[in-house]
């Protein structure tokens, strides 16, 4: 009897393990090809960029509060539209422990002060030369919004256009309780 | 299911053909045949042992030879579907017009493959499946019969029933004056044909090349080994392929090798002659490239940086990246995959007095750096109010660029001059005359040259998988050499103390090597001849016939 059980157990092990293999094989082709940011839940990874005003801005040091933060080009469209939003929401939520972070891709230094200011946009712009940031948080098409919460981990991740309802509702979201 | 008691007291597991330990045949059909079938030497196959619960029929269906031959015809006839039509990703169309090129290129016949999904076969999700079920067949067959004919092979009793003796395919019978010397006469014969020798009372037993009967087994450990390397690219950080295009100038951070960065000091395309040949150009064929190469210089950031912080990057190195010499660092290689020429670098413009045509001084924009004001000296300045890289019209007054890189560059100035010190403002789009919104102007803005720069796209590639596949493929083929070049050949010998001879022989395949060294045996210990059982007596010299030939395939195992 002893020796019917183990050998159940051993055939339910080999079979299970290869199973996941295949099962992961499967998945892991499907998915393959689509373009992810990092996942919800994960820890949101560190990054230092500087900001119009030469101010160093790393995520780590916004430990405690959340984060709004946003990636975008002054080319596209649906990012220019919701600014002026993020920068609406930003007033409110600023004092309430939420902090707005746009990191620009790679423009330069002229057309996005200048965007900045034709939109009188408060909250901090940075610039990602090198797109290192873009590049570690996988993004592909702007705009992408990620929610950080307190504790540093991606709440939410938004692709494409918010209204500012939206917006709202995300800032609300990782609000430091 | 329970366990067959032979005659000789053993208790052998349900399903065991040969008993294990004196080898007499348990199973009916076995006590009626002539030469028993030495197939996994007569032990039971497990699966075939135990089908009670629902994960034993699992087991048992993949470990089922007839199943796993199944499986391989079935996976040989997808695979070669896949290949009556070049794969999607082989396909020299763009991503989303793949579908229309089958249509246009093939016909009704591409239609329907790429909309059956045969475009795609390899990554389907039922090709995976059935080559991961060939794998379980293999993993799981493999265990039921190698286990068992391993135990059985390193049990092995020197002394045999005479039952297990009589139906071995080489039989020989007879008396010998001396037991003893014949005895030591075949351990030395057999010892010098580099058989391993036991003796067992009036028993002996002779070996040689038991690991040949290993040879399958090891085979589909390299190719269990194999299909792991193959699974294994999915694993983040076992398999790389990403792409990055980096200007002249630009430094930027590479896609998947974390804490690098590339600079793009120059891109270099050199070509065989300045002009076309006759040939070539009536062809549309352009002149042949020479050499592309982008002399780059790779940086690193130090231990512990952040992304996004590229002020200490430290220098690894310059290198020259060309065709088929790829930067290569730390288990990834950047090759070189295809270049943009003459991207806009910059743009000088003058400041001239449009009746005069007398020239106020000339500004020169940097793309990459466009500053807001540009003193001319003199009372003259000219300030850049907006920059649209890739003009595309004008929305609620306002100049929108299409995408971020200078295709179509267009600025709105600001110029004053001693003689209008307010101020003119003037659009200029490159190749379009200077639009005045706010009245005629006294002065304009002059194109006066560019500079260019080229883009340089690289392919980062990391494949860790390879050494896993190179060793799964030797282990492959070291089981194929083992088990097609060596075979294994046992003599079983019993002379009673009377002189009473029993001899018997089995070779898992090569009957001729064996015949050879019993030969010599039988001459050298004067041992009765022996004779194949399967030979008809009829025609003794003709060994080779259809029905022998079948049993002998099956006993490679």
């Amino acid at each position: 009897m002893e020796k019917k059980k183990k050998r159940l157990v051993i055939r339910t092990i080999i079979l299970a393990v290869l199973v996941l293999a295949i099962g992961y094989t499967v998945y892991g082709t499907a998915t393959k090809d689509k373009v992810e940011l990092i996942a919800v839940g994960s820890k949101a990874p560190d990054f230092t960029l500087v900001d119009l005003n030469g101010e160093k801005h790393k995520l780590s040091d916004y430990k405690g509060q959340g984060v709004f933060l946003n990636f975008w080009g002054t080319w596209c469209k649906p990012c220019e539209k919701e600014m002026p939003a993020m920068d609406r929401q930003y007033k409110v939520f600023k004092d309430q422990g939420v902090q707005t972070l746009a990191v620009n891709i790679a423009q330069t230094d002229f057309e996005v002060q200048n965007f900045v200011d034709r939109y009188e946009l408060t909250f901090p712009v940075v610039i990602d030369k090198t797109k290192s940031v873009m590049t570690a948080y996988n993004v592909g098409n702007l705009p992408a919004t990620l929610l950080i919460d307190p504790d540093g981990k991606v709440a939410k991740i938004i692709t494409g256009e918010m209204t500012e309802a939206k917006i709202a509702s995300y800032m609300e979201l990782v609000k430091p309780k | 299911m329970e366990n067959i008691i032979c005659a000789c007291g053993h208790s052998n597991p349900y399903g065991t053909k040969l008993c294990e330990k004196c080898g007499r045949p348990l199973t009916e059909e076995g006590k009626q045949t002539k030469v028993v079938d030495m197939r996994y030497d007569g032990t039971a196959i497990r699966s075939k042992t135990y089908n009670t619960t629902f994960v034993d029929k699992i087991w048992n269906f993949f470990s089922s030879v007839k199943v796993g031959i199944a499986l391989i015809i079935i996976t040989l006839v997808a695979a070669s579907i896949g290949t009556i039509l070049p794969q999607a990703i082989y396909v020299n169309a763009p991503e989303p017009s793949k579908a229309e090129y089958y249509e246009k290129v093939y016909g009704v016949l591409g239609k329907l493959y790429n909309n059956l999904g045969l475009s795609h076969l390899y990554n389907t999700w039922w090709f995976q499946i059935l080559v991961g079920m060939l794998a379980i067949s293999i993993i799981v067959a493999s265990l039921d019969r190698g286990l068992p004919l391993h135990k059985s092979l390193k049990n092995q009793r020197v002394k045999r029933h005479e039952s297990f003796m009589k139906r071995q395919r080489i039989i020989a019978e007879g008396q010998v004056p001396n037991a003893d010397e014949t005895l030591d006469k075949v351990e030395q014969k057999m010892s010098e044909l580099k058989y391993r020798v036991r003796r067992d009372g009036s028993a002996l037993l002779a070996e040689r090349g038991r690991f040949a009967r290993y040879g399958p087994y090891i085979n589909h450990v390299g190719l269990i080994i194999f299909l792991t390397g193959v699974m294994l690219r999915l694993v983040p950080g076992f398999y790389v392929d990403e792409t990055i295009w980096i200007r002249e100038g630009e430094t930027r951070a590479i896609p998947g090798m974390d804490g690098y960065f590339i600079k793009n000091n120059k891109f270099i395309l050199e070509t065989h002659g300045e002009k076309q040949q006759g040939g070539e150009a009536s062809q549309g064929v352009n002149v042949m490239a020479k050499n592309y190469q982008t002399d780059i210089t790779l940086y690193k950031q130090p231990e512990g940086a952040l992304p996004g912080d590229s002020d200490n990057l430290e220098k690894l190195r310059d290198y020259s990246i060309r065709v088929n010499h790829p930067l290569k660092e730390n288990g990834f290689a950047l090759y070189q995959m295809n270049y943009r020429l003459n991207e806009l670098r910059q743009m000088n413009f003058n400041l001239v007095n449009k009746a005069s045509e007398e020239s106020q001084g000339q500004i020169e924009i940097d793309l990459t750096n466009p500053k807001k004001q540009y003193d001319l000296g003199d009372g003259s300045s000219v300030q850049i109010l907006v920059y649209t890289p890739d003009f595309d019209g004008f929305e609620n007054g306002e100049p929108q660029t299409k995408t971020s890189i200078p295709n179509n560059p267009a600025f709105l100035f600001r110029m004053t001059t001693p003689e209008t010190p307010e101020g003119e403002v003037s659009f200029v789009e490159i190749r379009k005359p200077p639009l005045e919104p706010l009245g005629e102007n006294k002065y304009r803005m002059k194109f006066a040259g560019a500079e260019m720069r080229n883009s340089s796209n690289f392919t980062i590639r990391k494949d860790s998988t390879i050494p896993i596949l190179f060793v799964g493929g030797v282990i492959f083929m070291i089981g194929v050499v083992i088990g097609s070049y060596w075979n294994h050949r046992r003599l079983w010998l019993q002379v009673d103390p009377d002189g009473r001879v029993l001899m018997a022989a089995h070779v898992n395949k090569n009957m001729f090597s064996m015949k050879k060294d019993l030969d010599s045996v039988t001459t050298f210990a004067g041992l009765p001849p022996y004779r194949d059982q399967l030979d008809k007596p009829e025609d003794d010299n003709k060994s080779a016939k259809p029905g022998t030939k079948e049993k002998e395939g099956d006993n490679t195992l």
